[in-house]
């Protein structure tokens, strides 16, 4: 396979600044009147790495991937993508990045190859190079045969490879995926992602939101993103390790509702959480803890079938820090 | 340049596909045009007519003959009673009943003023209306005659005998024939296919997402206009040379005034509804939306009071204010003066003046408005 020209090209020094950084965010904010979406984000991505934006709904993703591609103007402070400004540089960005926005944009009514030829067309891709792109798309989406399909036929996961493969057709150094694998199936899902590491061994830095936990497990830097804050940034594994002043049980009993309203009194327990058919409690500062929480439960005439140590899970880190975060919120409006 | 024509194609490609679009572009132009066209004939010939002549003069029925010779006019009864017109009018046997009351003729004799009632079904205007603006022409060649005749006989001049009808109109009296409806048609069809695709087409890539796709490539937004509103340009294009050629093939209506001349003011009349068409899909999030907007603000006021429905003459003062704010209202006028007229630039130029600016200000404003909204 050939190499991913657009990386070379990104070498080649034209970004200004800060050479091993594709993207960084400094106060990122976005306003819409009064209402803050994004609020003073600031961030960091490597080249060549897998950013996850990872975040619920209405968090503020979208808005900051759309001002990281030039679609928002930030209302304060700053971006820069390949080294370029965000708000003076916009065009220069735009022919560097790929984009993929949340609903898969593509013309529907229009065959496979049809949308593949007018967005080379508009990269300007033409002759052979547009013959070899379309070529590989259609080899990477899987679409081979599918090319005079019309794209509103095409069930979730080829429609989600096709708007992906639409938006790297020009070789992109840098990536942004908005909720890639939202309402694709789970075989769709593990496909796509093999797809973006396959990009990323190519070189492409690569920044995905998504509001999947297992997703984010994925990424090789994560930031949290919880209304319009950014509340945790990290690897996966440092993630878990800031969790490490706190054990986490998982406790698996007869009746998970009272157990958790019972616990969550006890001042030692940070955080309680449904986790399957279980539920894991984080706590702080306490000894035996185990024995306490089948003290408790026990005393309450709930029958404890399993209670035991983990290592904490990005979810339960995630939890962590939206506790805090409201927590914080609540004593600062107190 | 290429980016234009990358999106100019992929447009065809899209309304190549679109079945129904593509009927609607090329082929309800020249559909509407001969049915309105017929239309606007056949609602005027063979009216159906009551009389009630309780003169039953020869000169009463000299005025019954010259309706019915006309052809616009056909008898189907006679009564006695005026009561019973009301009732033929009012179940629909007639559309227009003549009154000739007794002493017609005794009048026109003495010189007097012979006065004679018309009355028409109000619930079918344009029939009624039609019928009337005909009925007026007959009357009035009619009282021309006896003071033609009175004239020669007396060899003198005496007081001049004259029929008076009493009749109202409140239908567009110029609108006698289909060389009135086809032009106008023209107007109207224009602003549907040029207003209502354009916004329809930019608002349907917003609702798809294709919109802000497009503007993450390095396409500039003045490219994406262009390629946007060009197609919808050529089809209007397209639609004056279908309607010009039919008009002349099928109803032998040539544009007296040269269809050159009429195809440069045709595009200067798309400028303002490309225009609007990009202004509506500023202000539309959905297509539906554009098309309700399309129609209820922009495309029936325009109708209405530009001069196609009514003529702008017969509006209140106010109304007729209004109207000068509608390009259409200019166009029709330009329309109608190379149809019927044969007029030229030396006369229609401050019609085309008026459009041109139009077209500038709401195309200009509606550019910027939408470079806005794409950041
Ligand atoms: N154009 C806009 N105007 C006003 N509010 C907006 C706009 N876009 C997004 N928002 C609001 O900003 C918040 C964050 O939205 P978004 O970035 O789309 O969230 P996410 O992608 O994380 O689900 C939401 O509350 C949303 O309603
Ligand atoms: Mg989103």
């Amino acid at each position: 396979m050939k190499l991913w020209k657009g990386h070379k090209e990104q070498l080649d020094g034209k970004a200004p600044m800060d050479n091993d950084c594709a993207v960084v965010a400094e106060e990122l904010t976005k306003k819409f009147g009064k209402f803050i979406a994004v609020d003073h984000v600031s961030f960091k991505v490597k080249r060549g790495e897998i950013f996850g934006f990872l975040g619920p709904n209405g968090a503020g993703k979208s808005t900051t991937i759309r001002m990281l591609c030039g679609l928002f103007s930030p209302t304060e402070g700053s971006a820069h993508v390949g080294g370029f400004d965000v708000a003076t540089q916009p065009d220069e960005i735009k022919s560097r990045i790929g984009y993929m926005s949340q609903k898969f944009s593509l013309y529907e009514d229009l065959t496979v190859e049809q949308n593949i030829n007018f967005y080379g067309g508009i990269y300007g891709l033409e002759g052979a190079r547009l013959e070899e792109r379309k070529h590989w798309v259609i080899e990477m989406a899987g679409l081979a045969g599918k090319e005079s399909m019309l794209a509103h036929t095409l069930s979730g996961g080829w429609r989600q490879r096709l708007a992906l493969g639409c938006s790297i057709l020009h070789e992109p150094p840098i990536l942004f995926l908005d909720e890639p694998t939202g309402g694709v199936d789970p075989v769709s899902r593990r496909k796509f992602w093999d797809l973006i590491y396959d990009l990323s061994h190519r070189g492409v830095t690569i920044f995905v939101t998504t509001h999947y936990m297992d997703e984010a497990e994925h990424c090789h830097t994560i930031g949290l993103i919880y209304t319009g804050k950014l509340i945790a940034l990290g690897s996966p594994t440092e993630l878990k390790h800031s969790l490490d002043r706190y054990s986490v049980f998982e406790v698996q009993c007869s009746n998970t509702v009272d157990a958790m309203e019972l616990l969550r009194g006890q001042a030692w327990a940070a955080e309680t959480s449904i986790f399957g058919s279980a539920f894991h409690i984080s706590t702080l500062n306490v000894s035996d803890a185990e024995k306490k929480i089948q003290g408790i439960l026990t005393n309450e005439k709930i029958a404890v079938s399993r209670i035991e140590k983990i290592i904490p899970s990005l979810e339960d880190v995630f939890i962590q820090r939206i506790a805090e975060e409201d927590a914080r919120k609540n004593g600062a409006r107190n | 340049m290429r980016n234009i024509l990358h999106i100019i194609r992929k447009e065809f490609l899209q309304l190549r596909q679109d079945k129904k679009m593509f009927g609607i572009s090329f082929i309800a132009p020249v559909l509407q045009l001969i049915i309105l066209g017929y239309a606007a004939t056949f609602d005027v010939s063979n009216i159906p007519t009551v009389v009630c002549d309780f003169d039953n003069s020869p000169s009463s029925r000299e005025l019954l003959r010259s309706f019915t010779s006309t052809g616009y006019f056909t008898i189907v009864e006679y009564f006695d009673k005026t009561s019973d017109i009301d009732n033929q009018l009012d179940d629909g046997h007639a559309s227009i009943a003549i009154i000739i009351p007794r002493g017609f003729e005794k009048k026109i004799g003495a010189g007097q003023s012979a006065p004679l009632q018309i009355i028409a079904d109000g619930t079918e205007t344009s029939t009624a209306g039609i019928g009337l603006s005909y009925a007026s022409i007959i009357v009035s060649q009619f009282s021309q005659n006896i003071l033609l005749e009175s004239l020669i006989k007396r060899g003198s001049v005496t007081m001049p005998a004259r029929v008076s009808a009493e009749f109202r109109v409140w239908y567009n009296p110029e609108l006698k024939s289909r060389n009135f409806m086809v032009p106008g048609v023209l107007g109207l069809l224009l602003m549907v296919m040029t207003m209502l695709l354009t916004s329809l087409a930019i608002v349907k890539e917003k609702e798809l997402g294709t919109l802000e796709q497009l503007v993450v490539t390095p396409i500039k937004p003045y490219q994406l206009i262009i390629g946007k509103l060009a197609p919808f340009f050529i089809i209007g294009v397209i639609d004056v040379i279908l309607v010009v050629f039919f008009a002349s093939l099928v109803f032998s209506l040539p544009v007296k005034g040269g269809a050159l001349l009429l195809l440069f003011l045709s595009l200067i009349f798309l400028m303002t509804t490309l225009g609007l068409g990009l202004f509506i899909s500023t202000i539309s999030r959905t297509q539906q939306q554009a098309m309700m907007t399309a129609i209820f603000f922009f495309m029936l006021p325009m109708m209405f009071f530009g001069g196609f429905v009514f003529p702008i003459e017969n509006m209140p003062t106010i109304i007729q204010y209004v109207s000068y704010v509608i390009p259409l209202r200019y166009y029709f006028i330009i329309v109608r003066g190379l149809f019927l007229k044969g007029v030229g630039l030396d006369i229609l130029w401050p019609q085309a003046l008026a459009l041109f600016i139009f077209g500038s200000v709401i195309l200009s404003m509606s550019v910027l408005r939408f470079q806005k909204r794409l950041e």
